[in-house]
């Protein structure tokens, strides 16, 4: 069925895909070595990002299911490892079998919020998700009484750094006589996950699962009619799409080394949506774009816009942090406004926008 | 029995709100298909001038009377409001009428990001009391009590839904209105300007929203950059609850959440024998939502969908 894997690799793919791997492969040493560690943190987070993002991409692009909160997965995921190997109830299990479970977890919430909503359609999918969202941030949030559960809002500390072998990854290395800092062999964890999460979205999509997730987007009736069982192919996106949120909380936890409720508000799910949705819904390429610039971009004013300042006026005029939202802010609305079909948008949806503009 | 009567006072009060900003929201999603993610913000700037034009007044020594302050306050805050609700309109919807479904989300959740920064560049990010001009005067109801000034909120509100229900239901405007929501194309088709109808339904929404900007200030009596957010959540959950696009809906969803809310908030401790606590109140609003949702999903009192768009 898939006619793409049986074509010969073309020499120009190949080039690509080897000049691709070796600017990842030694992204972090010039972005580190430039900018500073710091910036190899941002891409790291970046990464997670793109997972996040690639995540609800299957449930919001490639099966038009619009999900306010999404990082409840991100969350179960996270706070599964988090509570597995933490002093909080003493347990230290290895990452081999916290990051697996949390993603199970996660897909395990997935259904069990997709079960209940399967008749909802559109805008009441959206809020009945945001409250899915809410509801795991505030338990969350109190549950560390009567039981302390999970610590409220103070969070989860000293979570172990994932290890391999005795190859602890939140401890600095030394290869060929240079250190590298923990922030440097997340980044190539990070990334080979990352690899394994837009490869599963890759083939997904090209599947018959992706097909079925497509013609239910566009009319769910007809294809009820065409034989696709409409209530399966939701719970798997639903399920499929919180796993890939529940691996990023996982790796998001062990990475961080302390998680509490406020990182997995509703701001943070309706930014994973301003992601996919700026990128271009529904293309993997497009959706891993729109994570990096959406995570970068912040990075970059919070550096820029104090030292500019200083510079044009000998004096901070607006508060740095609060300068940088509003430029988020702004550049949210222009980029939607300049580019409303997202920055790379798939071959279909700019079609579909093209079509709209024409008033077919 | 004194504590069951006196949470569904609260819970009217609370709710009477939330059913003034949810008009706001089911307005322009009946009209546009739109969640409008700002107009949160827009009440909260509501807030926020009403507090800042009653204070600046009570700084300029004239000796009005508290009514006459709150008054002019609150003229000033809905025109501001109206302009806002018309500007956000007009820059970051009006443009993506014909994008794709979720463009306007994107830019709805921008400016909101905007809204409230720039109200920490004006007002600053801690909490501002509201003025102490309000009457805190209790009225005894059945062993409750509720103040004067929580009376005048419930009345203002009903009647203010009553008024826009009269308006759209037998004013020119009103019929338009329904039309453009009905069909757009074809409302412009019978003469309707549907742009301008667009602008009046956020004008008349946002107005709305300053003043409930003004009554959470006076029942909290304090305003914040980011007061908006939750109580815009609630409401618009208030308005889905209702059926999304129905005003009468987004009256009953809003009151309804009130007093659920309230009354959880009081009773959860006992429910639970003490295992969940009133800091679970925030819970109530989406469980109720879902619990309904399931059972009815297109609210409370929204037609039910069609299967074929």
């Amino acid at each position: 069925m898939n006619t793409m894997t049986k074509q010969p690799a073309s020499a120009k793919k190949v080039a690509t895909f080897v000049a691709s791997a070796i600017v990842l492969a030694v992204l972090p040493f010039i972005v580190g070595g430039t900018f500073g560690n710091s910036w190899v943190r941002t891409l790291d987070f970046a990464l997670l990002y793109v997972m996040l993002a690639l995540g609800l991409n299957i449930v919001v692009g490639f099966a038009g299911l619009l999900d306010l909160g999404f990082i409840a997965f991100y969350a179960v995921g996270a706070y599964t490892f988090g509570l597995l190997a933490s002093p909080h109830f003493s347990l230290d299990m290895p990452f081999w079998i916290t990051l697996p479970l949390g993603a199970l977890f996660a897909a395990m919430f997935g259904v069990m919020l997709g079960t209940p909503v399967l008749k909802l359609k559109g805008d009441y999918l959206a809020i009945v998700t945001l409250g899915f969202g809410e509801i795991i941030r505030i338990f969350l949030n109190n549950l560390n009484a009567p039981v302390n559960l999970t610590n409220g809002p103070q969070g989860i500390n000293l979570i172990t750094p994932i290890e391999v072998a005795g190859f602890s990854f939140g401890k600095p290395h030394e290869f060929f006589g240079i250190t590298f800092n923990g922030v440097y062999m997340y980044y190539y964890l990070f990334l080979a996950l990352t690899v394994l999460v837009v490869i599963m979205a890759w083939r997904l999509q090209h599947s018959r699962i992706g097909r079925a997730w497509v013609a239910m987007r566009e009319d769910d009736i007809a294809a009820a009619a065409m034989g696709i069982n409409i209530r399966n192919i939701k719970l798997l996106a639903f399920a499929l799409g919180a796993l890939s949120g529940g691996v990023a909380g996982g790796l998001f936890a062990s990475f961080q080394g302390f998680i509490s409720p406020e990182s997995f508000g509703l701001l943070e799910s309706i930014m994973i949506l301003a992601m996919v949705v700026l990128g271009g819904m529904g293309n993997i390429p497009g959706v891993i774009l729109g994570a990096v610039v959406l995570t970068v971009v912040p990075e970059v004013l919070r550096d820029v816009i104090g030292p500019l300042q200083m510079a044009t006026f000998g004096k901070m005029i607006i508060d740095p942090e609060n300068a940088r939202m509003l430029l988020f802010g702004l550049a949210l609305v222009v980029m939607m406004l300049v580019r409303p079909e997202g920055m790379l948008p798939s071959k279909r949806r700019k079609a579909e926008f093209e079509d709209a503009k024409e008033g077919v | 029995m004194d504590i069951f009567i006196q949470q569904i006072l609260n819970g009217l009060v609370l709710g009477s709100i939330y059913a003034l900003i949810a008009l706001g929201y089911t307005m322009v999603y009946g009209i546009m298909g739109l969640i409008n993610f700002a107009h949160g913000e827009v009440v909260m700037v509501g807030g926020m001038v009403t507090v800042s034009v009653v204070s600046a007044l009570m700084a300029a020594g004239l000796g009005l009377p508290p009514l006459a302050l709150i008054l002019i306050g609150l003229m000033v805050a809905v025109a501001a409001c109206m302009l806002l609700g018309f500007t956000i309109e007009r820059v970051a919807y009006r443009p993506l009428r014909k994008a794709q479904r979720l463009a306007p989300l994107i830019t709805a959740i921008g400016v909101s990001i905007v809204l409230q920064q720039l109200a920490i560049l004006v007002w600053g990010r801690n909490y501002i009391p509201f003025p102490p001009i309000l009457d805190h005067d209790v009225i005894q109801i059945f062993g409750a009590s509720i103040t004067r000034l929580q009376m005048v909120i419930i009345v203002l509100c009903l009647a203010i839904m009553g008024g826009l229900l009269l308006v759209v239901e037998k004013t020119k405007l009103g019929r338009a209105m329904r039309a453009t929501s009905q069909n757009p194309a074809v409302a412009g088709l019978m003469g309707v300007n549907v742009n301008t109808i667009i602008s009046a339904t956020f004008v008349i929404g946002s107005a709305l929203g300053a003043i409930a900007g003004l009554m959470v200030a006076t029942n909290y009596e304090q305003v914040h950059y980011y007061m908006g957010f939750m109580i815009g959540l609630k409401a618009f959950t208030a308005a889905v609850l209702g059926g999304i696009g129905n005003l009468a809906g987004a009256v009953a969803g809003g009151i309804l959440l009130g007093i659920i809310e309230s009354l959880g908030a009081g009773y959860i401790g006992d429910l639970t024998g003490g295992f969940l606590g009133s800091h679970y109140q925030d819970i109530f609003a989406f469980a109720v939502l879902i619990v309904v949702l399931i059972f009815r999903p297109s609210g409370l009192l929204g037609e039910k969908m069609a299967d074929r768009a």
